[in-house]
């Protein structure tokens, strides 16, 4: 439960984005799922830790977690999507990520089964989702990519993060 | 490499002339008025000093006539940025010990060009 | 080489600013008539400041603007002009226009040039009543009265102590040399025997010669600074000298006729400036603070290193602990030392807000043909820098209330038999980790009567309701008060008491009303010194724990079930001696699960949110605390009840309780207007 290991995304790594066109994905499991968020968004993959509870919010938000003295609200993807709960476990990260809005940009977290792969992805290999079924609202999904002939659903975050309760505009009426 | 002291009220034109002053490589200490700058002058030497006139606590004039009587500042340029380009400004200046002015406003340019003059 | 001007413009900005200020404040020092010289002296020197700065940075505007107030003021300093009200009024009213000008500039925005134009008017017409008001700001460029000709011979003795103003001969002659070819020729016949010769002095002359086309006002310009210093003649190569001419030619050169043009008066800018203005407030911060830091830090660097040494000995032996004790204790109080010298840095002296009193006071008893007196005192009590940018429209709305309302006419004061001048005091000190800021005045005092008149005729009190003096005063601070007819234009265009107290209790503050009828009335303003940290109680519900402010807190107690009445079966009130206060289940307006429900086996907090009392049922109290205040918005968005984060010991987060809110939060949860329902609590866990 406990577990903070800690690693970070050293996107120049790679080396293959300067290939025009091309963008890097970090890809992540949820319920037998692959899903892919860009890159340059990540800012950190943590462990999960004991979060704090924000008082009447649903239950996808988890609450907030203290992330070198800033406050960065966690949310659990898996609850987002009505997908069953799961016990979070050893492999269970929070990927940290930027989420732009019309405001500027916020840190938030999203907890996840675990980490997978880094893929590189051109645009063209982005096709539009079809109404697939999935358990995600396809109005967070961006496209879908195929990578080495399986299925990445490569996530539109910042709908996903601004939508519902997650909207800034909430606390501008206050 | 030759020392400056600059001297003036305002912390812009301060910025001014001494970013201007360190970007052709020479030294510069600042102060913000005539007292700091006879403070400063007391402990350390200087090749030229440039004094607004008009400055809370001791003017440029009287800062310039209390410096000359320096010994390490009897003969070096001193000069005055001055508004006043009236003819008894500059005589006052002059009687208290001013080499010369640099009339305000100036540029970068024509400030280094002062610079290099009585500096040679 | 060329320097980027733009990157001054933010410090010009800043000092310019604070220069308006200091004119401002000033001249409302001013004695009419006689004015004292010093205090000229100090609007002299901020308007000479920012015409010198504007030009050079060239807002020409500005430049030409400050120009004629700077004439204005010069010919008071040297007595040639009396100050009248008239040059008071007129210069204040250019510090206005000078600030707005300078914002429009920093801000990129529009210059409201018909009313800069309308006040330079104004100024024009002042200083047009004085023929010799046009000072010549004289150009640079020398006549060129000398026509082209085979070249110059010149004259040059230095009298005996021009060495001594720094002027060198030889740059003069090198400078010449640059015109063209000069020939050098030295006279030595002054120099005395060596028994007289006086190292400093000069006894040289020269007589050059400069060979080419030069223009004569070039060798006068390398000669400006030594005229009147030596003994000069500059004849034209192919004329002879005329007898006629005298030692000092080059002034009498310089006193032919210039066209008096005022530099000041150079055509328009003609392009917008395009300064990145980010906008990045700035605080000016006193070195001895910085020193502070600095040895603070230094203190910090032996502790560390101290208890680094200890941590690398190869075996921890028993004897150690103490030291690491004292290590560990040293730490904490470099770290709290260290905390308090970093919140001073944003700490800023209240004179910054009270600043722009007296001229509110002279504006104001102007139209309301008052006589006021304003004394402060304490202005240099020091408080964070966001907290002052907040007080100031309370503090405003406070003053001109008591302008307005307090003070009364000059008639009905003497009538009274008070002194005809009213006097309003603005006092500010420091007590415990708050800022109290009073405003007195010595007017009527507030009217008892039509308060609790126009609170009954609002339904705020019952007719039959027995109210103490300061409950009664303090209804004026609610936001039922009708302000319609109290309030005139000068107090406030319809901002009444209420804000002025909501937004005092926003930032963690109080503020309180005494009054005695006749005698006048104060205001009691008091603030936490800074936003960035708060003095807190740790408590615990269920698994979470929250912070309550403690200025927040009337304190805290054990439950005694038989003072808990429900009304009406579902809400619970609390009876506290005479009071009876509701009962707000914390776990149950935030959902939160505990196994806590009986009175019995948790704590009531007694707490105080914009003058409602609620009793708050948490499970346990744990330790005080100061905390540093984090914003919950930044990343997330404001939640109902909590007022930010702060992270623990421990670099768990824990949430800080806004009282009002949850006040707000308890009373929308249930159906009635009573907080903290049984069933509700029943259900929500």
């Amino acid at each position: 439960m406990e577990e903070s290991q800690s690693m970070t995304i050293e996107t120049g790594q790679i080396g293959v984005s300067e290939l025009a066109g091309t963008d890097q994905f970090l890809t992540f499991v949820l319920a037998g799922e692959e899903y892919g968020v860009d890159i340059l968004r990540v800012q950190e993959i943590k462990g999960w830790d004991a979060v704090t509870h924000i008082p009447n919010t649903p239950e996808y938000i988890r609450g907030v977690m203290n992330l070198r003295g800033t406050i960065v609200p966690i949310v659990d993807l898996r609850i987002r999507f009505n997908m069953e709960k799961l016990e979070y476990g050893p492999v269970t990260v929070v990927i940290v990520l930027r989420v732009d809005n019309t405001e500027g940009s916020r840190i938030m977290g999203i907890v996840v089964d675990g980490v997978s792969d880094v893929y590189n992805v051109s645009e063209g290999d982005i096709k539009p989702s079809p109404d697939f079924g999935s358990a995600v609202n396809t109005a967070f999904v961006k496209g879908l990519a195929t990578v080495d002939d399986k299925m990445v659903i490569i996530m539109d975050i910042d709908q996903l993060l601004n939508s519902d309760e997650l909207s800034i505009m909430d606390s501008m009426t206050d | 490499m030759a020392k400056i002291l600059a001297v003036d009220d305002s912390a812009s034109m301060r910025q001014m002339v001494s970013f201007t002053l360190k970007g052709a490589g020479f030294d510069v200490v600042e102060a913000a008025d005539g007292v700091e700058a006879l403070g400063k002058a007391k402990s350390q030497t200087f090749d030229l000093v440039i004094s607004d006139v008009n400055m809370p606590k001791m003017d440029g004039l009287t800062l310039i006539k209390e410096l000359r009587k320096l010994p390490a500042f009897k003969f070096i340029p001193m000069l005055m940025l001055t508004t006043e380009s009236t003819a008894d400004k500059k005589q006052e200046g002059r009687a208290a010990g001013a080499t010369g002015w640099i009339v305000k406003p100036f540029n970068p340019e024509q400030l280094l060009a002062t610079i290099k003059k009585v500096l040679g | 080489m060329s320097i980027d001007m733009k990157q001054f413009l933010v410090t010009f900005y800043e000092e310019s600013f604070e220069g308006l200020d200091t004119m401002e404040t000033e001249l409302l020092n001013l004695d009419i008539g006689e004015a004292d010289s010093e205090t000229v002296n100090t609007i002299f020197r901020a308007a000479h400041s920012i015409k010198g700065g504007s030009g050079t940075f060239g807002l020409n505007d500005v430049a030409s603007f400050t120009h004629l107030m700077e004439t204005l003021l010069d010919e008071v300093r040297d007595g040639r002009r009396q100050v009248s009200q008239q040059i008071v009024d007129v210069l204040l009213t250019s510090v206005d226009v000078l600030r707005d000008m300078l914002s429009a500039l920093r801000d990129e925005g529009e210059v409201d040039m018909a009313r800069v134009q309308a006040v330079q008017q104004l100024l024009d017409e002042l200083l047009g009543n004085e023929p010799e008001a046009a000072e010549s700001a004289a150009p640079q460029e020398s006549n060129s009265t000398g026509a082209e000709s085979q070249g110059w011979k010149i004259h040059f003795r230095p009298h005996p102590d021009m060495l001594q103003t720094g002027n060198d001969p030889v740059r003069m002659f090198r400078e010449l040399a640059l015109l063209g070819e000069l020939k050098i020729e030295c006279d030595t016949s002054g120099l005395p025997t060596l028994d007289k010769l006086v190292a400093e002095e000069s006894y040289l002359a020269w007589n050059l010669e400069l060979h080419g086309d030069v223009d004569k006002a070039s060798i006068d310009v390398i000669f400006e600074w030594v005229e009147g210093d030596c003994d000069l003649v500059v004849d034209p190569m192919a004329s002879q000298p005329a007898a006629a001419q005298t030692d000092n030619t080059v002034t009498e050169e310089k006193k032919a006729p210039e066209p008096a043009t005022s530099t000041a008066k150079k055509p328009p800018p003609s392009e917008k400036r395009h300064s990145t203005t980010t906008e990045s407030s700035s605080i000016r911060v006193s070195i001895d603070k910085i020193d502070d830091l600095i040895n603070m830090m230094g203190e910090l660097v032996i502790t560390q290193s101290m208890l680094s040494q200890l941590g690398e000995a190869e075996e921890f032996e028993t004897a150690q602990i103490e030291k690491l004790r004292d290590g560990l204790s040293q730490l904490e109080r470099n770290t709290r030392e260290m905390q308090e010298n970093v919140m001073r840095i944003r700490m800023l002296p209240i004179s910054f807000a009270f600043q722009r009193f007296p001229r509110l006071v002279h504006d104001l008893s102007g139209t309301l043909h008052k006589k006021i007196e304003l004394k402060m005192s304490g202005e240099n009590t020091e408080l964070d820098k966001t907290v002052m940018e907040k007080i100031g429209d309370p503090l405003v709305h406070l003053v001109r209330n008591s302008i307005d309302h307090g003070i009364e006419s000059p008639e009905v004061r003497l009538a009274a038999g008070k002194d005809e001048m009213g006097l309003i005091e603005l006092n500010a000190c420091h007590e415990g980790g708050n800022i109290i800021i009073e405003i007195i005045d010595d007017g009527a005092g507030l009217n008892r009567e039509r308060i609790i008149e126009k609170a009954i005729s609002n339904g705020l009190i019952n007719e039959d309701d027995s109210l103490s003096d300061e409950q009664i005063y303090d209804l004026i601070f609610q936001p039922g008060f009708s302000t319609a007819e109290v309030v005139s234009d000068v107090s406030g265009r319809g901002v009444g008491m209420d804000v002025v107290r909501r937004n005092i209790r926003a930032l963690g503050g109080s503020v309180e009303v005494t009054s005695r009828p006749g005698q006048g009335s104060k205001f009691t303003i008091r603030l936490p010194l800074t936003l960035a940290i708060l003095d807190g109680q740790s408590v615990r519900v269920g698994n979470d724990i929250y912070i309550i402010p403690l200025v927040s807190i009337i304190e805290s107690l054990q439950v005694n079930p038989a003072d808990i009445n429900s009304l009406r079966g579902s809400a619970d009130v609390y009876r506290l001696r005479d009071e009876y206060i509701p009962i707000v289940r914390v776990y149950d307006i935030f959902n939160v699960h505990t196994e806590i429900k009986n009175w019995e086996d948790g704590l009531l907090v007694i707490v105080e949110g914009e003058g409602i009392k609620v009793a708050l049922f948490v499970d346990d109290l744990l330790g005080q605390q100061q905390v540093v205040i984090k914003s919950l918005e930044t990343n997330f968005k404001k939640v109902e009840g909590i007022s930010g984060a702060t992270i623990l010991g421990d670099g768990t987060v824990a949430l800080i309780l806004d009282i009002a809110s949850m006040i707000q939060l308890s009373r929308d949860n249930g159906p009635e207007k009573t907080p903290g329902r049984q069933d509700n609590a029943e259900q929500a866990a």
